[in-house]
């Protein structure tokens, strides 16, 4: 199966631009597990966070999944196209990735 | 700024007298014992604080001699871990473990980590291989992120302590040999970042990340390794990596950590079958007459059953075995599983109709970091901790063991850190930094191969060749392949983009992984014979000759050199 990946990319200060992906897919796969075959296929700067991949232990891997906050390791992929964008109340670091360590957790206090 | 605006500017610089590098249970308590012996402490993790690493995800056991339930003394905890490490248990760690085991359960208890309890007191369950139930844990499957929370909430209360998340630590600085600090590359900005530190712990966890199939977060490939091989420290047992048997397969589960399968079946007595549907363990239980409480194998075996098993083409459709709980009433599973029951539900799992498909998958390093009996290593100045360390679980490893190591040798090292920073006076100087930020600031976008297929490649080289099952063939042609990927990557990083660059980290990765994946296979190749977590196919059994450690340190042209000596004996001080 095959799966669309409409992807919001872009930094700070950039116009934001949709860029969208095809993933072969198994049912089951999750969305987490769709962005890291793309990183390895198509486009290794692809930027989101994520660290245990499985247990839904470290909520680091939160964005906008077809317009709804959700985790990507625990969302389906799916036949057609699903949007990812990042969180919309945070700040934006790149891509997929936006501020979301406690402000007392970071190097440089942002606004 | 960019790092690219940046490379003329100087980096941002932070002082500290104790550096943590690395969020777990370790690095935590780590930072909290340096800071209650009076120490400046900067805790930094590559990840978000406390959720970066093993700990977080950790859901069953954590083993102490707390003779609550039972009697019990840390002596008996001793000597089932020393048992299971066939020999080469560094005793000194091993008994530091478990005898300040208990002292930091009670810690914990008092800091409200919840630990399930029954009449009162702790209750502990019977894990394999603890000759009594000696296993404490946080209902239902919480154990890891409870104690994560209890030491978080710790860390916001105490004064003195300044966390910084998504800054990875790129090398330790060295000034004469002797270890002053850090630098460390910020990921939200790309910027170089430099850190001068009296003494420095390195508490990064394991390097399971380095396997295909894997319990792994996306942190762990193993680069506290790399840090203390590049610093001039010592790895000791690094061939010792523990597979767990039944990790899940398939169908895709997610939302739960792939070793989750080990208390169901210890419960219910889940079985093992082949694609012809037919239990096989007995087929490999006479190959020895170790058993394990309710399981027919160890988990050394389990695995070589397994493996051997889809090997004669036997596997299961996605290349394991069948666990399946079709045997027993629905009642039953739904009492033994709780709410699991409906997480599985959501991943359209019913095991009342089907079996799920589990495959040995990498879980734990035994070996790591040499210390003495205060954490340090053989370069002044650099501690460290945790999974990171070798030596207290020799050859194989007890459950419930890896978090209690993570408590303890954190606070041993952070209070041992501490007391170093206070008899040493700073030894800091722009040049020990100057390796690495020579190296950050090198790193341009290029056309090169992709990176992130590359440490896709790496997991599958270790996997096929350093997997639980080795022969001198498969061992020497990892190493061939190690060292082609090497000079792929070559000296000069990759990279894509200044702020929160994946290429860049996969490339920093790549170095770390490719010298710690060569770190596991060259004394995996010297030691011919099979012993606990180190199985060769071309060499079955225990040689009472090999009854020695294997340490692995860089020599001055960078080539990996190995020795052995005897297993440290004798006891710490707690
Ligand atoms: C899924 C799973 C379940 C487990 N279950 C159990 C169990 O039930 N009982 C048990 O006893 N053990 C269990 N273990 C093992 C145990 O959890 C670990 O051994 C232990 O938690 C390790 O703690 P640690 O603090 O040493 O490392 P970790 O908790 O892994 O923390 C290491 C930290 O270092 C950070 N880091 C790494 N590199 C860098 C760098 N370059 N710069 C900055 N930061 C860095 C990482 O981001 C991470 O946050 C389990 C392990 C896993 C993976
Ligand atoms: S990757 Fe950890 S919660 Fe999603």
């Amino acid at each position: 199966m095959k799966a669309t990946l409409a992807i919001q990319r872009g930094a700070p200060g950039e116009v934001p631009r949709v860029e969208s992906f095809e993933v072969a897919f198994e049912p089951g796969q999750s969305v987490l597990d769709g962005l890291r075959a793309l990183r390895c296929e198509a486009d290794p700067s692809l930027a989101f966070r994520f660290s245990c991949i499985n247990a839904n232990a470290c909520k680091e891997c939160m964005m906008l999944i077809d317009g709804k906050v959700d985790y990507a390791c625990t969302v389906r992929l799916k036949e057609g196209v699903t949007a990812l964008a990042p969180l919309p109340k945070k700040a934006l670091v790149r891509d997929l990735v936006t501020e979301i360590a406690p402000p007392d957790e970071r190097l440089l206090p942002r606004q | 700024m960019t790092a690219q605006a940046n490379k003329g500017a100087a980096p941002a610089h932070i002082e500290t007298d104790v550096l943590v590098i690395g969020a777990g249970g370790a690095g935590m308590y780590a930072a909290l014992e340096a800071a209650k012996a009076g120490a400046s402490v900067v805790l930094a993790d590559r990840s978000l604080i406390g959720r970066g690493g093993a700990t977080v995800m950790a859901q069953m056991t954590v083993a102490a001699a707390l003779a609550e339930q039972t009697p019990d003394h840390w002596e008996h905890h001793l000597a089932d871990t020393l048992a299971a490490g066939r020999g080469l248990c560094d005793e000194r760690l091993a008994a530091l473990l478990c005898e300040d085991g208990p002292h930091r359960l009670r810690e914990m208890d008092g800091w409200k980590v919840g630990w399930a309890r029954e009449d009162g007191h702790i209750k502990q369950a019977q894990a394999p291989g603890h000759d009594r139930p000696r296993c404490a844990y946080v209902d239902f499957l919480s154990t890891g992120p409870a104690v994560s929370r209890a030491l978080r909430a710790q860390l916001n209360l105490s004064r003195g302590i300044r966390r910084i998340g998504e800054l990875m630590i790129v090398d330790i600085a060295l000034h004469d040999g002797v270890a002053c600090g850090a630098t460390a590359l910020h990921l939200p900005s790309g910027e170089a970042v430099t850190l001068a530190a009296k003494a420095v712990v390195i508490a990064t966890g394991g390097l399971t990340g380095l396997y295909r199939r894997n319990s792994a977060s996306s942190n762990m490939g193993g680069d506290g390794y790399a840090l203390a091989l590049r610093a001039g420290a010592e790895l000791i047992d690094m061939e010792f990596v523990q597979f767990f048997p039944i990790g899940h397969l398939a169908p895709r589960l997610v939302g739960m950590d792939p070793i989750m399968w080990d208390p169901f079946r210890y419960k219910l007595g889940g079985k093992l079958l082949n694609a012809e549907m037919r239990e096989f363990e007995q087929d490999y239980a006479t190959l020895d007459t170790r058993s394990d409480g309710r399981y027919v194998l160890t988990r050394d075996l389990a695995t070589y059953a397994i493996t051997r098993e889809v090997e004669a083409g036997r596997g299961s459709p996605a290349g394991g075995a069948y666990l399946s709980f079709q045997h027993l009433p629905e009642a039953e599973i739904r009492s033994a599983f709780g709410p699991v029951v409906d997480r599985l539900a959501a991943n359209g799992i019913d095991l009342t109709k089907r079996p799920v498909e589990v495959a040995p998958i990498a879980h734990y390093h035994m070996g790591g970091v040499r210390v003495d009996d205060t954490l340090r290593t053989a370069v002044p100045g650099l501690y460290a901790s945790g999974e990171a360390v070798g030596g207290a679980n020799g050859a194989n490893r007890l459950s419930g063991n890896a978090i209690t190591e993570a408590l303890v040798f954190g606070a041993s090292a952070g209070r041992n850190a501490a007391r170093h920073a206070q008899r040493n006076s700073s030894r800091w100087s722009a040049q020990a930094a100057r390796p690495a930020l020579d190296l950050l600031r090198s790193a341009e976008r290029r056309d090169a191969p992709n990176a992130a297929a590359l440490v896709r490649d790496l997991k599958a080289l270790m996997a096929d060749q350093v997997g639980p099952f080795r022969t001198e063939a498969k061992l020497q042609s990892a190493l061939a392949g190690i060292a082609r990927m090497t000079s792929e990557i070559g000296e000069v990083p990759f990279s894509s983009a200044s702020a929160f660059d994946p290429v860049l980290v996969d490339w920093l990765d790549l170095r770390n992984m490719l010298l710690v994946a060569q770190s596991v296979a060259v004394p995996a190749l010297a030691r011919t014979e099979s012993r606990g977590a180190h199985q060769r196919e071309d060499h079955p059994g225990l040689d009472d000759g090999w009854c020695v450690n294997q340490i692995v340190a860089l020599s001055g042209d960078s080539a990996l050199e190995l020795r052995r000596a005897a297993p440290s004996s004798g006891r710490a001080a707690a």
